[in-house]
Formats: structure tokens, C-alpha cells, sequence
């Protein structure tokens, strides 16, 4: 897949390091100290277990953005959250994680400025904190960021 | 008329138990014995405990090992606990017909003394041998690796309030060993999950939940993708769960798991799983209470033979410097005294320990202190000895 390039005039230089660790070494730092990783590339199975851990970091599946490769081009983008049935129809989803997938959908099109745009507009509301969702999970509990100090919040936050 | 009486109270703690004198439901000794001692309202005692002075056998380890050792002798010592040690040493040895194994003395000593202590062993690259925890491991059929992980009040992580039991099973699985090239850039691995081992440690799991008063055992694993595989594991659970009704039971996949785990560790009581999924879920529920430094770890064999160790490295930047925190062998030594019965020894030692780390006056340079090995220990065996 392309890799994403800011400025169009100059080469994207990236940091590559090598880092080979086992998944049990790696869920152990990762529990403690997740700000060392970056991207993380696995097989199958380690890849389920991981995934869905970090995605447990950042607060669930209900804001967790994914994104599929396939071969000849295709890519197809998804939220991994359920249908949640109890709630369908009734105005109270939480769109948050298909639409961080779409935003990862633009950055893949190359189109970083409407990416960008939509997913600020998306972090600020969240932030803000004036106009409130009830999460897709419904009542986590969740610990803040490692940098920060850390409080236990009530996932209606969202 | 009183033996009748006798006969129905025993009779209806069985069926509460969820056990059965009658059809094949033989019932083994050992769950007799569970229910005399639940009658006799005692904690039911374990099969190797023998009344007087036990022999354990130590394996002090390397690096930091011996020092740690010496600390955790020090305080069994302060707290009179009913331990004698026979250290012994596992440097591999080729025998006869060129097979490496533990040396015959150590072998000896674990046999007869069926419960051993060991500290950390250093992994040797290229010495030509397998590793010592292998060779551990199949000289004595450890097929359970326990580890309980408790949040440490002191040592503070982004995870409080942790209580949970890992249980993996040590022998199969994903780590069976077998590979083999299909042709050029395609290569198999043979996963291998038998009956007998997935019922032995289903089984295990539930016994330590009863002797250990936890209320659930959740089995981890991934049965809707391989079926097969882990669909047998989770039958034998399932089998396992019906022997022991007083036990909940409940079933979760392993990203489920740890997508909870991470964000709510105190929705978890005993998990068993098989060998890959232990593997890594140890080592995460480690992290959570701060690493390996502070965690106990036990492997229960076959022949009642039972070894614990710490899990951590034998860290030879700080080996013979007196900078070493026992707290992890220490740890793995109360888990030993708890299998072997020795509650009210295992309770004193482990509170002079939580004590003393939730004190945060004395602490060795990993949990956040600046207080040496020998220092440390002296705090916690002062502390057992104002608590007499």
C-alpha cells in the first residue's frame, strides 16, 4: 500500500528499525508502557491478540478504526465493532469507529487534507465533551493515557 | 441411627460438591479427602504435605540467583516455617548414550523430595544443550504453569486491584515442536492438542480453584476458528466443569480476553488455557501488576512433583552486588508453602512482604527504592518477628 507522504516535493524519510520480539515480551511491555511501540507487524494469530489488546488500550472496539489489504489494489476499510441490535434504529450509535476507518480510508486515496479536517472535527468534538454519545460497549471503565495521571472514567464519556 | 445420619450429611455434601458415589463416577481419594476435610471444616491439605519438617529441594540458579535464594532462606528462617533445604544444581550433563539431562543428584533429590524451589538459570547459547527449563520440564512432566498475579500495594501500575490465576498448559499445543517444510517458502506447524493432556489440565485448574476458595475458571481459547484443536480442549473443560458444580464456569475467546483484559483485569478470576494463549496471557497479567520481578510462578507435575521459580532473568549486571529484589522468589516460596498446606507460614511471610513494600521505606531500585538485597530482607524478617 502507499505510504502516506506529507509534503509532495520532498522523500518521505522513515525511520526503519528493525525490532524482533516475541508476543509474550511484547504484551508485557506493552501492558506497561505502550507508548514504546509503533508500528507492529505480525502473523495471523499473534495479530488477532494484539489487535484487539490495543484496541482494548484506547478505549474498545467502539473507537477502534481497521483497515483491510487485498491483492490487485482492493482495500476495504471497517468498523470491528458488532450490530448491536439493542440500539439500532433508535439515534444513539456511536459512529466514531467507522468514521475514524473512513478517515484512514482517505489517507489511503492519498486525500490527507480531508482526512485530516474530518478527523480533527471528530477528536475535538470527543474532546470537548459537550455533545455526549452512550459508547457502543455501554458502561467501561477505562484508564486514561500513560503520559497523564491516571483516573478511572465511566465509558458514557464518550 | 447415628451412622445413618452420619452417612446423609456425607451423602449430601457429595451431591452439593457436585460428586457421585455411584454409576462410574468412581470417587478418587483425594476428593474423599476434600470432603472429610470440608466436613471436618479444615482447609483440605495437600497430598505432599507431611506433618514436621519438609525437605525441599533449592535450586539457587544463576546471576542473581543465589543471593535471592540466600534472602528467601533468611525469612522462611525468621518466620520458623517447617522447611528444610537441599540445594541442588541443574547444569545440564550428557548421559549415557549422549542424551542431555539434569544431573542424577538433582534428579534424586526432586523424587523423593517431590517439591523443589528454583531461582533463575541462565539460557545458554550455543553450549550445545537444550534449555534447563526444558530439560525441567520433561524430566518431570510439568504440565501446569501456574501463575498468580495479585496487584502489589506499594508498587503502584496503571492496573489496580488485580486477582487473577493463569493456568497454561505446558506440555503441547502450539510449542509441540513439529515443523516441517511442504516445499520452498512453505512451511506447517503441527499444533497438537491431545485428550489426556487437555483433561489433566482442565481438571487441575478447577482442583486449585476448590483448594484455593476461587469462584471461577474461565477457559480461553479459540475454538470457533480451530475447531478441532482447541474445540477439544474446550470439550475437556466443559467435562471438567461438570465434576465441579461448586466451581462457575465460563468460556471466552482469546481476543475477547485480552481486549478485557487490559481495560478491566478485575472481571477475571482463574483462566485456563493451552500452551501459546498461556504463554502470552502470563506474561501480559505480569505486566499488569509490574513485571516479572514481583511475580511468582509454580509447575505442577506429574508423581505430585511440583517446582516454583521465579520468572524473571538472572540479571548479571547486578549479580553478587547485593541489588537483587527477592520479592518474586519470595513470592513463588508462599505459593510452594500454600500447595503444601502451610497456610498459616505462607499468610505470615506473604503479609511481612506486602507490608513491607506497601511501607515504601525499604525498597530494592526496581520497585522505586534505594535499599539493597540483604536490607530488604532484614525489613521483612524484623517484620515477621513484631508480628510474633
Amino acid at each position: 500500500s502507499p505510504v502516506p507522504c506529507r509534503s509532495a516535493s520532498s522523500l518521505a524519510l522513515i525511520l526503519f528499525r528493525a525490532f524482533l520480539t516475541c508476543p509474550d515480551a511484547c504484551v508485557f511491555q506493552m501492558v506497561q508502557d505502550p507508548t514504546q511501540f509503533d508500528v507492529l507487524v505480525m502473523p495471523n494469530l499473534y495479530g488477532d491478540i494484539l489487535s484487539d489488546l490495543c484496541a482494548g488500550l484506547i478505549g474498545g472496539l467502539g473507537v477502534t478504526p481497521s483497515g483491510n489489504i487485498g491483492a490487485n489494489g482492493v482495500a476495504i476499510f471497517e468498523s470491528v465493532h458488532g450490530t448491536a441490535p439493542d440500539i439500532a434504529g433508535m439515534d444513539l450509535a456511536n459512529p466514531t469507529a467507522l468514521l475514524l476507518s473512513a478517515v484512514m480510508m482517505l489517507r489511503h486515496m492519498g486525500l490527507h487534507d480531508h482526512a485530516d479536517k474530518i478527523q480533527t472535527a471528530c477528536f475535538d468534538t470527543i474532546r470537548d465533551k459537550k455533545v455526549r454519545l452512550k459508547s457502543l460497549l455501554g458502561g467501561l471503565q477505562y484508564f486514561c493515557s500513560f503520559k497523564s495521571k491516571f483516573q478511572t472514567m465511566k465509558a458514557a464519556c464518550l | 441411627m447415628e451412622t445413618h445420619v452420619y452417612h446423609l450429611q456425607i451423602l449430601n455434601l457429595l451431591t452439593k460438591l457436585g460428586l457421585s458415589i455411584n454409576g462410574k463416577d468412581k470417587l478418587k481419594p483425594q476428593e474423599l479427602s476434600q470432603v472429610v476435610g470440608a466436613l471436618k471444616n479444615e482447609t483440605p491439605q495437600s497430598r505432599t504435605f507431611i506433618r514436621g519438617i519438609q525437605t525441599v529441594t533449592l535450586i539457587p540458579g544463576d546471576g542473581i540467583g543465589p543471593e535471592i535464594s540466600n534472602a528467601v532462606m533468611k525469612i522462611f528462617e525468621a518466620a520458623k516455617a517447617p522447611i528444610r533445604w537441599e540445594e541442588r544444581n541443574v547444569t545440564a550433563i550428557r548421559g549415557p548414550g549422549g542424551k542431555w539431562m539434569i544431573p542424577p543428584d538433582a534428579k534424586e533429590s526432586m523424587d523423593k523430595n517431590k517439591i523443589g524451589l528454583k531461582g533463575p538459570l541462565k539460557t545458554p547459547i550455543a553450549a550445545g544443550h537444550p534449555s534447563m527449563n526444558l530439560l525441567l520440564r520433561k524430566t518431570f512432566d510439568l504440565y501446569a504453569n501456574v501463575r498468580p498475579c495479585v496487584s502489589i500495594e506499594g508498587y503502584q501500575t496503571p492496573y489496580t486491584d488485580v486477582n487473577l490465576v493463569t493456568i497454561r498448559e505446558n506440555t503441547e499445543g502450539e510449542y509441540s515442536g513439529i515443523e516441517h517444510v511442504i516445499v520452498d517458502g512453505v512451511v506447517q506447524s503441527i499444533k497438537l492438542i491431545t485428550e489426556q493432556a487437555s483433561k489433566r489440565i482442565a481438571e487441575y485448574a478447577f482442583e486449585y480453584a476448590r483448594n484455593n476458595q476461587r469462584a471461577s475458571v474461565t477457559a480461553v481459547h479459540k475454538a470457533n476458528i480451530m475447531r478441532m484443536s482447541d474445540g477439544l480442549f474446550l470439550r475437556k473443560c466443559r467435562e471438567a466443569a461438570e465434576k465441579y458444580k461448586d466451581v462457575k464456569f465460563t468460556e471466552m475467546y482469546l481476543d475477547t480476553v485480552c481486549l478485557n483484559m487490559v481495560q478491566d483485569p478485575t472481571q477475571f478470576d482463574v483462566l485456563v488455557m493451552p500452551n501459546l494463549y498461556g504463554d502470552i496471557l502470563s506474561d501480559l497479567c505480569a505486566g499488569l501488576i509490574g513485571g516479572l520481578g514481583v511475580t511468582p510462578s509454580g509447575n505442577i507435575g506429574a508423581n505430585g512433583v511440583a517446582i516454583f521459580e521465579s520468572v524473571h532473568g538472572t540479571a548479571p549486571d547486578i549479580a553478587g552486588k547485593d541489588l537483587a529484589n527477592p520479592t518474586a522468589l519470595l513470592l513463588s516460596a508462599v505459593m510452594m508453602l500454600r500447595h503444601m498446606g502451610l497456610h498459616g507460614h505462607a499468610k505470615k511471610i506473604e503479609s511481612a512482604c506486602f507490608d513491607t513494600i506497601r511501607d515504601r521505606k525499604v525498597l530494592t531500585k526496581d520497585l522505586g527504592g534505594n535499599s539493597k538485597c540483604s536490607e530488604f530482607t532484614e525489613a521483612i524478617c524484623q517484620r515477621m518477628k513484631d508480628m510474633d
